[in-house]
């Protein structure tokens, strides 16, 4: 099993990505993934973040990264300039969503977008019994604190990939370090979908 | 570390203006080795009132260049020329004609940046270099190296352009313009024939006070001068602006003044055509740095850089550098540019 930087996420992203092509990480922090892509699947990467102290560690390690909001960021690239375009574990936190998606799917042939699942039984106990905002290991922060800003469940991204005719290629969940089959909505506390494009219908 | 200062002289030099310069001088150095490949030199280009003295003591980049620093003099073989148009050994209007025998003056044909590019091109391709692995710098010398990686794309294999732009705005004109006014407005300039009698000095050194204020912040000049008093009729910062005006006085051509800040006045990429169409299909990789402090050259003007190169999937990389330096950060803030130079240049393979 791969481990990239102690990341299960990005582990698994790595196993995902196909050696020799070009890849966006949005949110890419440190470099870590791309770094690693680089040089075991020697990968043509690039990144965007916000945070001007990662951003140096980054471009320090070697990788190619532009310091920007990546809400923004993936306007200025051409179509398809990417194989893949990397979201891990900032979905939840853009103010957009749907438009961070769409733009990924614009400028990469393929999406991939891991996220804490917010369906996960957990969650769901820690609001039921506590009647406040659901406090879990997955989810830290107070309500007022949170970088979270928008919630979503493994269903939830389901039926959006249904609405938007993106085709689902893989999902993979995650319990801890480990990988599940069964009841993912519930028993996941990471999902991580490969999506791409809907072929244009004539 | 190894070091070789030399002049190199070209027959003839083309230029935007139309005109051709003859017995073109370039003064330049180098440091460290070129590798038996030549595939290690690295030009560093310097900023308005810099010469070719880029390391070793006083050097203006000595902080990055050298063993060990950004630009590691033991891996890299690093060049740095002086200007076209400039007074420190390459050719400028306080050169003597070769057709009259008397100094150029305002009688020396305009020059570009394109134009100081294209000679230290020359000066390259007589070096033997094919290609280099990097063209740098700060300021006018990021201009430079923008235009280098426009003009020959292919013979660069990154640029890093540092507080830089693609074209000067208003308020960049604005300033230049006062300091040439400021020149021309002393007597003793005289249309600038003034090298057989006395320089316009005192307008040069306000030129150059006025610069220096534009190089730093209001926070950076609030830690180092304050309210602090000189003597009791002068303030600190009175002081620092005429000791700086009049040094430079001593080492700089006012006429240089003018050529070169014209020079950077009308710099403009997006004459050419779009920028994210001048980066079409170019190869070079780029680390652009801004500084937060940077009102001269801020850092809209880097990021529009960026976002060309971003728009035509260009290899970028781009930090804006928290700093309170103002302008001065590309020559202050080594130890955060050494960070990210070493790591992009060790990244780049010619």
């Amino acid at each position: 099993m791969l481990d990239v930087y102690g990341r299960r996420d990005y582990a698994i992203i790595g196993e995902l990505i196909a050696p020799g092509t070009r890849v966006l990480d949005l949110g890419c922090g440190e470099g870590e993934l791309l770094a690693w892509l680089r040089e075991h699947k020697n990968v043509d990467g690039r990144g965007v973040e916000i945070i001007a102290a990662r951003v140096q560690k980054a471009i320090a390690r070697g990788v190619s990264v532009y310091q920007g909001d990546l809400e923004s960021a993936l306007d200025d690239y051409p179509d398809g300039a990417f194989d893949y375009v990397v979201l891990s574990q900032t979905l939840q936190e853009t103010r957009d969503p749907l438009r961070v998606l769409r733009g990924m799917l614009r400028v990469g042939k393929r999406g991939i977008v891991a996220f804490p699942n917010f369906g996960h039984w957990r969650v769901r106990l820690s609001h039921l019994w506590s009647g406040r905002a659901p406090k879990t290991e997955l989810f830290p922060y107070d309500w007022y604190d949170s970088p979270n800003i928008h919630f979503l469940t493994v269903l939830d991204f389901e039926a959006l990939a249904v609405r938007e005719k993106w085709l689902v290629e893989r999902r993979i969940f995650l319990s801890g370090q480990r990988e599940l089959r069964a009841f993912p909505n519930l028993m996941a506390e990471v999902a991580v979908f490969l999506v791409a494009r809907a072929r244009e219908t004539r | 570390m190894i070091t070789h200062a030399a002049t190199a002289t070209f027959d003839r030099v083309a230029l935007d203006c139309g005109t051709t310069l003859e017995n073109v001088d370039i003064a330049y150095e180098t440091y460290g080795e070129l590798n038996s490949a030549k595939s290690n030199a690295i030009l560093t280009l310097h900023a308005f009132s810099g010469d070719a003295h880029a390391a070793g003591e006083g050097g203006w980049w000595e902080k990055m260049i050298g063993p060990g620093k950004a630009f590691d003099t033991d891996r890299y073989f690093v060049i740095c020329s002086n200007v076209l148009g400039g007074c420190r050994g390459s050719t400028g209007p306080g050169s003597i004609n070769p057709k009259t025998g008397c100094p150029w003056g305002m009688r020396f044909p305009a020059v570009t940046i394109a134009d100081m590019v294209r000679l230290q091109k020359m000066l390259i391709d007589s070096l033997g270099i094919s290609r280099l692995l990097a063209v740098a710098g700060g300021s006018m010398g990021g201009m430079q190296a923008l235009e280098w990686a426009v003009s020959y794309p292919d013979q660069v294999a990154a640029a890093l352009p540092i507080a830089a732009t693609a074209r000067h705005s208003a308020q960049q004109i604005a300033f230049n313009e006062v300091g040439r006014q400021a020149i021309m407005a002393d007597p003793d300039w005289n249309h600038g024939d003034y090298y057989s009698g006395r320089p316009p000095a005192r307008g040069l050194a306000v030129a150059r006070m006025i610069g220096h204020i534009t190089y730093m912040s209001d926070e950076s000049m609030r830690q180092k001068f304050g309210r602090r008093l000189r003597a009791p009729d002068q303030f600190e910062v009175e002081s620092y602006l005429q000791y700086r005006g009049s040094r430079f006085v001593d080492r700089f051509d006012a006429n240089s003044y003018i050529y070169i800040t014209r020079a950077m006045d009308s710099f403009d990429l997006t004459e050419r055509g779009a920028l994210s169409s001048l980066f079409d299909g170019i190869k070079t990789r780029f680390l652009v740095i801004s500084f937060t402090s940077d009102w001269l050259y801020p850092s809209y003007q880097s990021q529009e850089i960026v976002s060309a190169l971003r728009s035509r999937n260009c290899d970028v990389a781009y930090c804006n550098l928290e700093s309170h330096y103002g302008h001065d950060a590309f020559l202050v803030e080594a130890e955060e540019q050494t960070a990210l130079i070493r790591g992009f240049l060790t990244s780049t393979h010619a």
